[in-house]
């Protein structure tokens, strides 16, 4: 095992632009679930839609900006869409509503009903190219302090996104401190005593789930356009529970917490990931026990018990208020 | 090699092998392509054999023929305008357009260096055996099938919110599990290789002892520590994350039939189409459910497990044991969604993902009979799978999740208490 190698590929997928995306995300589900205190099971839908949103405007013949704008918008619209008839409810009635709507939205874009569209299973490939006529360093060539390099294709990239990840905190830390925030707060922790000086617990949830929505789409088209290509079944439940170990991880509702969440855990899973592979090819007895893709869904259980452990025994993540951490009844 | 020229290599080739995945999509060439499809009560028959004429301005650019899979694709000169018609005297008996005036389509556009999918919609003929009334018929069947497969499953899971306050998300995979373990017992050369009733049998008791288990290891100690509702909930989307690729890993991602029942062909009874097998699920669904129903309102426990759920202080007061109720609900939830998982695999196939599959229309079912609701769970299981079966009428066959999960936005809009259910539970 080249220890070297495995900790330079873990340095570079930590700093790259799918940590930076996971991040942005899970700014938008730490808004939600962190600030608000909403249960949306299915974040993993505002990034579909803002992906192929993107994606099918470019498709259409728009450009790639007015494709970010409709991707967004889209968000949006699902937010109002699942938030109205659910947020006077129960929590419960967000979390049933949305881990639904993501899966069946997912089958739709995937279905040769929409295939015409969507171009089903096969995606949409391609329509970045305005983002990268625009990269200032040249594609090709590589950047960075030996070993730690990238290519300038991927260097654009990962400015934008950790630029955009800034941007964002910069937006959630503004907004906490201002009186909706504190609004917002004082909703999570006791919904009643809001209303009664006149705070409507409904507008506020409906704002904080669209808003972590668009950002959540945001985060979508990142990931989109890293990539070149949006795929239906890129959008699996399982990104959403990741963000849900990021974002506690980190630390709900904390201003910092879904950065730090997503750096440690993107870490941490490569080098099990590594660490796994290595098990794997190299140590006979989990060989046999376990084939390469085997490997690969043991990480998934492993970050299902994580989550379950996080919730149980440190609910405020890495550096969160456990008093804040909407662990206990009150 | 350096390790740093290693690297470099493997991008290189990686990137190679990224052209060379996307060159098919980029840069390929123009042309129409399509799956011909029939799509019947009875599911989904690709249609081989059927000619595709492909033209432009009135002169013909190319014909295409479906392959065993229904796969057919014609290649053209450019980007531009076409008309794409199928030649109807080839299709096979029993399958028609579902509009017959519509054989051809007369404005498809094709873009540069892309394959345009067309879409014509097959189905049985009106010139087939099968009449309307059949139709209807074999849907509704179908809708009381999946009916009763959905509230075996969904009255678990409302007596669990009822007693605990929990919506458990890893209700989905208590499902699974059940299905797997009687594929265990039943259908794999390691395991015994009993018949399916015989194997049904350690595999219901094993869904209802993992119940539990699960009460005793996991949610009575987050109760004793008075976690909150929303805490629990994240706690069962990590289990069921867990359990699900567990699952995955042991059963792997093949979908399998249960030996003695797969491929069962239907029977006409009075002009209707009916697989035997689904009666024969129905009728299980129904015994069982009057037996749950029975349970309640018949015996001490079942009263207890009432009281329980409309409030859980005065019954503890009353000198119910409150934490004995649960674990025989959960115990009950077990059992149930374990039978259910069964007759599920029993109909169509064990996958590592039926419950989570199952789990959207469970919820749309509860959530329209009345979270917490017993007998609700019921009335709404039987209307979420009619609906969602009797939808195929007027729906393409792959909407059929839509379906549900527009019934469980229009309900939460109408009456969010369900049909059932009470105001009081949901603010």
């Amino acid at each position: 095992m080249d220890w070297i190698d495995i900790l330079k590929d873990g340095v570079l997928a930590t700093i790259g632009p799918l940590t930076a995306a996971y991040a942005l995300s899970a700014i938008g589900l730490n808004l939600q679930f962190g600030y608000g205190g909403l249960l949306n099971f299915g974040h993993v839908a505002f990034m579909m839609v803002g992906a192929y949103g993107t994606a099918m405007t470019v498709e259409a013949g728009g450009s790639l900006w007015l494709g970010i704008v409709v991707g967004v918008l889209a968000a949006v619209v699902l937010g109002l869409i699942l938030g109205i008839p659910t947020l006077r409810l129960r929590a419960d009635y967000l979390a049933i509503t949305t881990i639904a709507a993501a899966e069946v939205i997912r089958l739709l874009i995937r279905s040769s009903w929409a295939e015409p569209i969507t171009n089903g299973v096969f995606g949409i490939q391609g329509f970045a190219d305005a983002f990268y006529n625009l990269n200032p360093f040249q594609t090709a060539a590589l950047y960075g302090i030996d070993p730690f390099l990238v290519t300038g294709r991927k260097l654009w990239m990962m400015v934008v996104a950790w630029i955009l990840v800034g941007l964002a905190t910069l937006l959630v830390w503004r907004l906490i401190r201002s009186p909706w925030g504190r609004a917002l707060k004082a909703i999570r922790e006791d919904e009643d005593a809001a209303s009664s000086i006149g705070k409507d617990p409904f507008r506020f949830k409906l704002q904080v789930l669209t808003l972590g929505g668009a950002i959540g789409a945001l985060s979508g088209i990142l990931l989109g356009m890293e990539q070149q290509n949006v795929v239906p079944d890129a959008y699996l439940p399982q990104v959403t529970f990741i963000l849900y170990v990021i974002v506690i991880l980190g630390g709900a509702g904390t201003i910092l917490g879904p950065i730090l969440g997503a750096i440690t855990f993107q870490f941490l899973f490569f080098t099990i990931d590594s660490f796994m592979a290595d098990a794997q090819s190299g140590v006979g007895w989990v060989g046999d026990l376990l084939s390469p893709s085997d490997a690969a869904q043991v990480k998934l259980v492993l970050v299902g018990i994580g989550l379950m452990l996080l919730m149980v025994f440190r609910p405020q993540g890495l550096i969160g208020d456990r008093e804040e951490s909407l662990i206990n009844e009150r | 090699m350096t390790p740093n020229l290693r690297r470099i290599t493997i991008g290189l080739v990686l990137f190679a092998a990224l052209v060379a995945i996307a060159a098919p999509a980029l840069g390929a060439g123009e042309a129409i392509k399509g799956r011909l499809i029939a799509v019947s009560p009875e599911g989904r028959e690709p249609v081989a054999g059927v000619s595709m004429i492909v033209s432009q301005d009135a002169s013909e650019i190319g014909t295409g023929v479906s392959d065993e899979d229904g796969n057919w694709v014609v290649t053209v000169p450019s980007a531009g305008v076409y008309q794409v018609a199928l030649d109807q005297g080839t299709l096979p008996d029993g399958v028609a357009l579902t509009d017959p005036d519509a054989d051809e389509l007369p404005n498809v556009v094709v873009k540069e260096g892309q394959p345009t999918t067309v879409i014509f919609r097959l189905g049985p003929g009106a010139s087939s055996a099968v009449s309307n009334f059949g139709r209807v018929g074999s849907l509704i069947i179908l809708g009381l099938k999946l009916g009763a497969i959905i509230a075996l499953c969904a009255i678990g899971l409302s007596l669990v919110f009822a007693v605990t306050g929990l919506v458990n998300f890893a209700h989905g995979e208590l499902v699974t599990l059940g299905a797997v373990l009687a594929f265990y017992f039943h259908g794999t050369p390691a395991g015994p290789q009993w018949p399916l009733a015989v194997a049904a049998v350690p595999a219901v008791a094993l869904g209802g002892l993992f119940g539990w288990v699960q009460d005793k290891v996991i949610w009575k100690p987050l109760r004793d520590r008075r976690v909150s509702a929303l805490a629990m909930m994240v706690v069962s989307i990590g289990l069921a994350f867990a359990l699900r690729n567990l699952i995955l890993i042991v059963f792997d991602g093949l979908p399998r039939a249960y030996p003695d029942w797969a491929g069962q062909p239907a029977i006409n009874m009075l002009g209707i189409q009916i697989v035997p097998k689904h009666l024969f699920a129905i009728a299980v669904a129904v015994v069982v459910l009057v037996g749950v129903a029975l349970f309640l309102q018949r015996t001490r426990a079942g009263t207890a497990l009432r009281a329980v759920s409309d409030n859980k202080d005065l019954a503890e007061s009353s000198g119910i044991d409150v934490n004995q109720i649960i674990a025989i609900t959960w115990v009950l939830s077990g059992t149930l969604a374990a039978l259910g998982g069964i007759i599920f695999a029993l109909t169509e196939t064990v996958q590592w993902d039926m419950g989570f599959k199952l789990l959207l229309l469970i919820f749309a079912a509860v959530v329209l009979g009345g979270l917490g609701t017993a007998y609700g769970a019921i009335v709404g299981s039987f209307i979420v799978g009619l609906t969602v079966e009797l939808s195929t009428l007027v729906f393409p066959n792959e909407l059929k999740a839509g379906v549900g999960l527009l019934l469980l936005i229009v309900m939460l809009l109408v009456r969010p208490q369900g049909i059932l259910g009470t105001k009081d539970r949901i603010g």
